[in-house]
């Protein structure tokens, strides 16, 4: 195939979704079930288109970047600025191609699911079509090759994330989750936007690889390395809003009060993938201090994200901590340097992290029909202090889950353990090379915690007793629409998908095709050159995989200590360490000092101006009262005769000046006639034609 | 001995502002529309006379395209009035002014 | 001298809307009630002609001795004037069924104007442009009095014309002192005789002349005082269709003969140029404010864009070109849509005209409301629609020429002209009127307003994809 055949099926691969989605929105009520077939045809069919374009591109294009650019508006010359056109383009890299292929395998199979989740839903096809719109909106930021596509891909994943989020709209907490994520967003876009436009005040285009050549060329934002520093943080603040980094990861936990397919599609692919999408497109301008900045949130996020997830007893809860933690193990490997091993993680992640929501979905959606079948309507479905035991009932959703937790803590076979084995490396080399160990001592804290937590979840949910036997024989596994996605990703979980060798990932495909982008920064304020890092980090595998290996299988080990042979009262340990426990269960009081500031900031302000009103103010319009009342009577006149003679004047004259070049207009023809001569003598002796 | 060409230029000049000064003038809508007529066969004398001076055909061509429209714009002007005459029973241009403002 | 196969082909779109309206005369005088017919007829036919204009826009080249150009800016407007065509066309089959005047012979004369205003667009000789000239003019006469038995219509076509004709004439007496000072009747020619020889009076009083008739034609002030009472007494579909396909057609006509190297040559004319777009754009800015009824409001409007059109002319560089080719393309899709949802509303005896009328819409008829707000908004020039591109690429050529002053003149009366066109906005949206009038819209009409709303947002989000087209012709 031709790079043009290529360029264009891509685009066919953007525009699919949207189309369904157009037909979907205006016709879906009238389509046989209301057009999810039509939704599910348009991914699928995109899917394989996806799958043809990684493969062409594999083989035959490896190390070209196809790309197609169109000139969206020629400026001619601003004045200020000088000729000025906006190029707009997409351009498809391998780094596009794999993306493209998991952002429509995750989205496709989350189509097939909602089939089943979402049957007889009251908006079934509204939800198809934003389904389908979401997928556009991130395949337009994965295919954007500048700065303004994809900051309007960016924001139409915002809109179509709040629309997704807040489906059940009726539900209070559904509508609020929906706002906070939209403006607990909008934060984080509004650093990136302000980045955006340090670099086109500089480079005066959008276009990334524009902009690459001019840093490379030596042009700095105004000038200055610390401009520079500065652009690369505030366009990573984006990806602090939408990946959910600390501070703004408070709206992700929040936004699974959507239909749980959403929340797959969310955590796994679109929204916060696009954060990690982000840092790896701009990946070339960031400097040395920008990277560790970087390194640092992610590392915090990952840490915090981790331990409140140990604490919290609602299954999609759980898991949205434990995908805020592992976004903060991709950014803080983006952060070290470990390029290919970030964004290798995001896509195993991709796999294993929409099939623990898929696979929660499925024991959510048991657990509704067992308690609907029970006439009961106060016991939480999702809380897993009121399962345990559907290993019998549900075998199927059981094993896929149980191979979904085993990749992310990072078992030996999985893909998780490839991709989470070379970010450790990566921070150990970082440490070693930088100094910063707290790093990799929190990447590797991390990983046993991680372990802890998702055997606690596996144990709690599908082992042990149910906690009501007769509610028990009401569980059923869910029909095979839902089954058979939750078995696709299962597979996908497993390392020959990524790389032959189960015990690293360098030779494997992924990492042949995505290299670290060579640094564009002057050199002085770089990060350590790739051929350094590769080099520590050789050195450093084999001591990261001793480590992660045997820190999972300490996190493993308690888990079934405590929650399954009971040999630790886990109860008795969180009484001791109550406050830890009390802070962990309410999620290090983010939401409640944001709360305090925000709300409480706002009407402390309110409090302040209303007192400086009444004192201050008054004060001054009371003192000044008598000594107004004497003048008074004098500006009173003036005012009166002067200024209101004015202000009258004037609105007259503008107000009066159409109505009387409006009585030019007489109606009689000849008036017309008279003036057109006139003008025309007025105009033959004002020029002097002759 | 032939005439030279600024009489003829003179000439139709001279019936050319005749013909405005009596759109400009009149009040029957059919004299004004005559007026109209005057200054295009005022240019028609201009265009013949240019033409034959240059020994040029394409004058002589334009002419007698103006003549065919001008006589179809007669047609429609003809018919325009009559039309207005009977709703209004006045083709005085003065008193035809709803439209103003 | 002979007409070949050749020519007929080379100038398809011209020769398809002229079969086409024939067709269309014979089958009305043949057949009776066939005004269903008819109007698929002329749909049928405009699409197939804007196709052939569209798929010929490469050969460029001339036709019939050198009379007529063929392809790029022709084939250009041609697309323009079929898509006025045939936007007015499907807006007016309800249109004129409410006003009891549907007869065939409406659908035959918006063809010939057509046909006209290609003719203006292709002319490489003035008898061809006055011949095109004459045909659009006299078809809008009678469009203008198409309704025969109102008062307002009959004045209307009575103004237009003797206005129309009293302009002809002066249009052709600088036609024939050009002819005369140059010796020849191609535009060509004319233009670059200007630069060998010394311009004499007669030469620049010829030239004078034909900008009065041509200033008629794109209602510049001093010479716009006909525009505002023949929209406002005509059919209202009929004024969509002379304020869009008769400005472009002017226009096009315009920028052939006064092009820039023309305008950059002689000196005079330019600052003429720029004192008439100035005139136009406050005079016509000015007047709008204190207007009630929404179509004459309109009509003022449509002087205030030719003063914005005309300071593209006055740049005379390729900004400016450039600009007014894509301000004509976005202002007959947003002008036809303006008028096209007055039509809807219209009711008998010109009703329902007014700004009040339109109060509180968006409740009753949030598509129609939609819509207008969207053609206002367009009209004012706020981005990201239709109407902020072509007034920014003709206010950057202004300042690129030096005429800083002029673009911002066009500025501020931008800035006025958002108070009229957003009151209507407002009135739409934010004000309660217990009683609305139904619109009569047949779904052909719908059609067309949708097909311009989509037209003027995404001429807005992608200007390229016309300005690329334009590109090629200067």
């Amino acid at each position: 195939m031709s790079q043009e055949l290529l360029i264009n099926l891509s685009i066919v691969i953007l525009l699919l979704p949207l189309f369904g989605f157009a037909l979907l929105i205006f016709f879906g009520k009238k389509l046989p079930r209301q057009g999810d077939w039509l939704e599910t045809m348009m991914i699928s069919s995109a899917l394989v288109l996806a799958l043809i374009v990684l493969f062409q591109k594999l083989t035959l294009y490896h190390d070209a970047t196809l790309m197609l650019n169109f000139t969206w508006v020629d400026f001619h010359n601003v004045p200020g600025i000088g000729p000025l056109k906006i190029v707009l383009g997409i351009s498809v890299d391998n780094l596009a191609a794999i993306m493209m292929v998991v952002v429509t395998l995750i989205s496709a199979i989350v189509h097939w699911f909602s089939i089943g989740y979402m049957h007889g839903d009251v908006r079934y096809s509204r939800y198809f079509a934003f389904l389908g719109f979401f997928s556009f909106s991130m395949l337009l930021i994965v295919l954007a090759n500048n700065l303004l596509l994809l900051y309007v891909g960016w924001e139409l994943v915002g809109i179509s994330s709040y629309l997704l989020i807040g489906h059940w709209y009726e539900k209070k907490s559904a509508s609020d989750a929906a706002i906070k994520a939209f403006i607990v967003n909008r934060i984080g876009d509004i650093g990136f936007f302000i980045g955006i436009m340090i670099l086109f005040a500089t480079f005066h285009t959008f276009g990334l690889e524009e902009i690459f050549d001019g840093i490379q060329g030596g042009r700095l934002p105004f000038g200055s390395e610390a401009w520079l520093t500065a652009a690369g943080v505030l366009i990573f603040c984006g990806a602090v809003g939408k990946s959910a980094q600390f501070p703004l990861h408070v709206w992700l936990p929040d936004a699974m009060e959507g239909p749980t397919p959403v929340s797959a599609l969310i955590h796994a692919a679109t929204m916060v993938a696009a954060g990690i999408y982000l840092v790896a497109r701009t990946f070339p301008i960031m400097t040395a201090d920008a990277l560790t900045i970087i390194a640092y949130i992610g590392a915090i996020t990952a840490f915090i994200a981790a331990t409140i997830a140990i604490a919290q007893n609602d299954i999609k809860r759980v898991l949205a901590y434990s995908t805020v933690s592992q976004l903060g193990y991709m950014i803080m490997a983006f952060g070290v340097g470990a390029y290919t091993a970030g964004f290798f993680h995001l896509v195993t992640h991709a796999m294993f992290k929409a099939g623990l929501f898929l696979g929660s979905g499925s024991v959510i959606y048991a657990m509704h029909n067992a308690l609907h079948h029970q006439q009961d309507h106060h016991t939480d479905a999702q809380d897993i202090r009121n399962m345990g035991g559907l290993r019998t009932k549900m075998p199927v959703t059981f094993w896929t889950f149980t191979i979904y937790a085993l990749a992310i803590s990072g078992v030996p076979l999985t893909s998780g353990f490839l991709s989470k084995d070379e970010i450790l490396a990566g921070t150990l080399a970082f440490g070693g090379l930088t100094g910063h160990t707290v790093i990799p001592i929190i990447g590797f804290l991390v990983a046993g915690l991680t372990a802890f937590y998702m055997f606690r979840l596996v144990i709690l949910t599908f082992m042990g007793d149910h906690k009501d036997a007769q509610r028990l024989e009401h569980i059923h596994e869910s029909p095979k629409i839902m089954t058979v996605p939750l078995i696709v990703l299962a597979v996908l979980c497993f390392f020959i998908f990524y790389s032959f060798n189960p015990f690293g990932a360098t030779s494997g495909w992924i990492a042949r095709a995505v290299e670290r982008p060579d640094s564009v920064v002057p050199a002085s304020v770089a990060a350590a050159p790739t051929e350094t890092f590769e080099e520590v980090l050789h050195d450093s595998h084999g001591t990261a995989m001793v480590l992660s290996l045997l820190l999972a299988g300490v996190g493993i080990f308690i888990a079934f200590a405590t929650y399954y042979w009971k040999r630790i009262n886990a109860d008795r340990i969180a009484g001791s360490l109550s406050p830890i426990h009390n802070f962990l269960i309410n999620k290090w009081y983010f939401d409640d000092v944001y709360n305090g500031i925000v709300v409480g900031g706002t009407l402390a302000w309110t409090r302040l101006m209303r007192w400086f009103d009444d004192t201050i103010i008054d004060g001054i319009v009371n003192g000044s009262g008598s000594i107004t009342k004497v003048t008074s009577s004098v500006s009173g006149k003036f005012d009166s005769i002067v200024i209101d003679g004015l202000v009258n004047l004037t609105a007259y004259l503008s107000g009066f000046g159409g109505l009387i070049l409006r009585k030019s207009q007489t109606g009689k023809v000849q008036t017309y006639i008279v003036f057109v001569v006139m003008s025309v003598m007025v105009f033959y002796f004002v020029f002097r034609l002759v | 001995m032939s005439i030279p060409l600024h009489y003829y230029l003179g000439l139709s000049a001279v019936l050319f502002a005749i013909g405005v000064a009596g759109v400009l003038t009149r009040r029957n809508a059919i004299v004004v529309f005559m007026c109209i007529e005057l200054m295009l066969n005022s240019v028609n004398l201009t265009l013949i006379a240019f033409a034959s001076f240059m020994g040029d055909i394409s004058g002589h061509v334009l002419v007698f395209f103006v003549m065919a429209v001008a006589a179809a714009e007669a047609t429609v002007g003809l018919a325009i009035v009559i039309a207005l005459f009977r709703n209004r029973q006045t083709v005085n241009i003065d008193e035809i002014n709803i439209l103003k403002w | 001298m002979s007409i070949s196969f050749q020519d007929v082909i080379a100038t398809g779109p011209i020769t398809v809307v002229s079969i086409v309206a024939l067709v269309v005369l014979i089958v009305e005088t043949i057949r009776d009630k066939t005004e269903l017919l008819t109007c698929w007829i002329s749909i049928t036919g405009l699409v197939l002609a804007m196709i052939v204009a569209f798929t010929s826009i490469e050969n460029t080249g001339t036709a019939y001795s050198g009379m007529v150009n063929t392809g790029g800016y022709a084939n250009f407007f041609a697309v323009v004037f079929c898509i006025a065509g045939l936007l007015s066309t499907m807006l007016s089959k309800s249109y004129i069924q409410k006003e009891n005047i549907e007869h065939g012979e409406y659908y035959f004369l918006l063809l010939l104007a057509v046909v006209g205003m290609m003719l203006m667009a292709a002319a490489a000789d003035l008898i061809i442009f006055f011949l095109g000239l004459e045909l659009m003019s006299v078809t809008f006469y009678v469009m203008a009095g198409f309704v025969r038995k109102r008062q307002a219509s009959n004045e209307a076509a009575l103004k237009y014309f003797l206005l129309g004709a009293f302009a002809t004439g002066f249009l052709l007496y600088g036609i024939a002192l050009l002819y005369g000072s140059t010796g020849t009747t191609n535009i060509e020619s004319i233009i670059s005789r200007a630069d060998i020889l010394p311009p004499n009076t007669t030469f620049l009083i010829g030239l004078g002349l034909l900008l009065i008739g041509l200033a008629f034609k794109v209602a510049a002030v001093p010479f716009h005082m006909w525009v505002p009472d023949v929209y406002e007494g005509s059919p209202t579909t009929v004024s969509g269709f002379m304020s869009t396909g008769g400005k472009a057609a002017a226009f096009s006509a315009l920028l052939l003969i006064f092009a820039p190297k023309l305008v950059n040559l002689v000196g005079p004319i330019q600052e003429v140029l720029a004192v008439l777009s100035a005139l136009s754009m406050i005079v016509g800015n000015v007047i709008a404010i204190s207007q009630t009824s929404i179509k004459r409001m309109l009509a003022y409007s449509s002087i205030a864009h030719a003063g914005y059109l005309l300071t593209g002319v006055v740049a005379a560089n390729a900004s400016g070109t450039k600009g007014i080719l894509f301000y004509l393309i976005a202002y007959t899709v947003m002008n036809i849509g303006a008028f096209g949802v007055l039509s809807t509303f219209e009711s008998k005896d010109r009703q329902n005209l007014t700004f009040d009328d339109y109060a509180g819409l968006s409740s009753k008829k949030p598509v129609l409301a939609g819509l207008m707000a969207l053609f206002m908004f367009s009209l004012s020039g706020i981005p990201p629609f239709a109407g902020f591109f072509g007034k920014y690429y003709v206010f950057v050529g202004a300042v690129e020429a030096g005429y800083t002053w002029l673009a911002i003149v066009g500025v501020l009366m931008s800035v006025v002209s958002v108070y009229y066109y957003l009151r209507l906005v407002v009135l739409m949206y934010f004000k309660e009127q217990a009683v609305i009038s139904e619109p009569t819209v047949s779904s052909l009409g719908l059609t067309a307003l949708v097909i311009s709303g989509v037209a003027v947002v995404e001429l807005g989000i992608f200007p390229s994809t016309v300005l690329n087209i334009i590109a090629n012709f200067f």
